[in-house]
């Protein structure tokens, strides 16, 4: 199941519209100048060119669906130390170009077709990839049953907040369990501490069967806690896709 | 194309640039990626196996593989997700001395590395003797974590780090290459950094 970037090298993409999230996060809604399909979970690899020729690259999820059409979502995190998050932040506008290739990455992927239920845990910004199998999955009205364990510092820094609720009230086999670590709850089902394998049990017991899927997205300490959670709530190793990101 | 608005802030050019391969940056800190979950694998428990297609040539348990001479070697590693780090020391046993330790000469071209996840990576052989990798036992002095491929992971400084497979548990000669997961993945067959060969297709 090769990706074939080989048929993607780079290409030129323009920012068309640009949606400020959270106080950290803001979605940047990218044009392609040429076909560009992907499956949910994939990221691109996006490239910057200083005037001396100076080129930074740095891989973003993509949040938007395949469904949503040519339009790629990225949804990014200003870094302050970082190189590439700043320029998008500070400087980016409408009609602005930059380079991308992709998409990519054959792991980290879901698609209605390879079935459920799904159980998808993100950290801050690691919900990024998750939101695109979610949205993937209310487009296609699928039946696959869902849960995201999502856990962030603050309900304000709840990225895609809205929508997420939104589509938990759907009551159409998606649950949405937030987890506030320096926060109260503010949902009766959630919870206000870090994810553990007490929040994963009972999280599970939301779908009618074990995890067919787990995807577990965030910063290495997360994913490393998230995914020792999901082994001791009983969830095999071998099940459980792993994304990190940061040091 | 110059991005409108992006200046890269750096100095001019230094003798630590020419360390850097083209679309990489300079990390100080140590990333983790994996595809899954951290495997903890105690040393008691830890063993390895040399094989030829499917059949064992030699296998050591801890003990057995930490008698083997041990080798130094401080390189830079690069990773395809675009951070390189300088410098990082480790100690651990060269292929050569493995394959010296049973008695053989390399018997193909490729090699699959093995690991306790399940994941694999190919390498041209040729690319693993000659004291250019090693089964790495520790970092800056210390037991590697577990975080990191601990106890015992390939060390193939010179290719994009996915080759130097965490976790290690073999060797496997193959007769031909073989892609292992990431390449099956959309990864280069072969991740030369100095190449840029980070995707299937790269030239």
């Amino acid at each position: 199941m090769s990706d074939g970037p080989a048929q993607s090298p780079w290409q030129t993409v323009t920012i068309s519209r640009i949606e400020k999230r959270t106080p950290r996060v803001t979605s940047f809604f990218l044009e392609p100048s040429r076909p560009f399909a992907h499956r949910a979970g994939q990221h691109v690899d996006v490239r910057l060119t200083a005037p001396d020729g100076y080129q930074a690259r740095r891989s973003y999820s993509i949040a938007s669906a395949p469904e949503a059409g040519e339009t790629i979502e990225l949804a990014i995190e200003r870094l302050d130390d970082g190189e590439v998050s700043p320029f998008f932040h500070d400087i980016a506008a409408v009609g602005d170009e930059v380079e991308l290739r992709g998409p990519l990455g054959g792991h980290f992927i879901w698609s209605d077709s390879d079935g459920g239920p799904l159980l998808l845990v993100g950290g801050g910004s690691g919900v990024v990839p998750l939101m695109a199998m979610i949205r993937h999955r209310a487009a296609r009205e699928s039946a696959v049953t869902a849960a995201l364990v999502f856990s962030a510092r603050i309900w304000d820094e709840v990225i895609f907040r809205d929508e997420l609720i939104d589509f938990h009230d759907r009551r159409d086999g998606f649950d949405l369990v937030l987890t506030l670590t320096r926060e109260p709850a503010q949902r009766p089902t959630d919870y206000s501490r870090r994810v553990d394998a007490a929040v994963i049990e009972q999280s599970m017991v939301r779908l009618p069967a074990p995890p067919r899927f787990a995807f577990v997205c965030g910063s290495n300490a997360f994913v490393s806690a998230a995914a020792q959670a999901l082994i001791d709530a009983g969830v095999p190793a071998g099940l459980i896709r792993t994304e990190r990101y940061g040091v | 194309m110059v991005t409108r608005g992006f200046s890269s802030g750096r100095k001019p050019p230094t003798d630590a640039d020419a360390r850097i391969p083209p679309g990489q940056y300079l990390e100080q800190g140590f990333p983790v990626l994996s595809a899954g979950p951290t495997p903890h694998v105690r040393a008691e428990e830890w063993s390895f196996t040399l094989k030829h297609g499917p059949r064992p040539i030699k296998k050591w348990n801890w003990t057995e593989f930490n008698a083997l001479p041990l080798t130094r070697m401080t390189r830079d590693i690069h990773c395809v997700t675009a951070w390189t780090k300088f410098d990082t020391a480790w100690q651990g046993v060269l292929v050569d001395d493995i394959l010296a330790d049973a008695g053989i000469e390399p018997l193909s071209p490729f090699t699959l590395a093995l690991s306790f996840d399940g994941y694999t990576t190919n390498v041209p052989t040729k690319d693993l003797t000659a004291g250019k990798a090693m089964v790495a036992l520790l970092y800056e002095g210390k037991p590697i974590t577990p975080d990191h491929g601990g106890p015992a992971r390939l060390l193939v400084p010179h290719l994009y780090f996915w080759k130097s497979a965490k976790w290690l548990n073999g060797l496997q000669f193959t007769e031909r290459d073989e892609p292992g997961f990431w390449e099956l993945r959309g990864y280069h067959i072969y991740g030369d950094p100095w190449r840029e060969q980070r995707y299937t297709g790269d030239p």
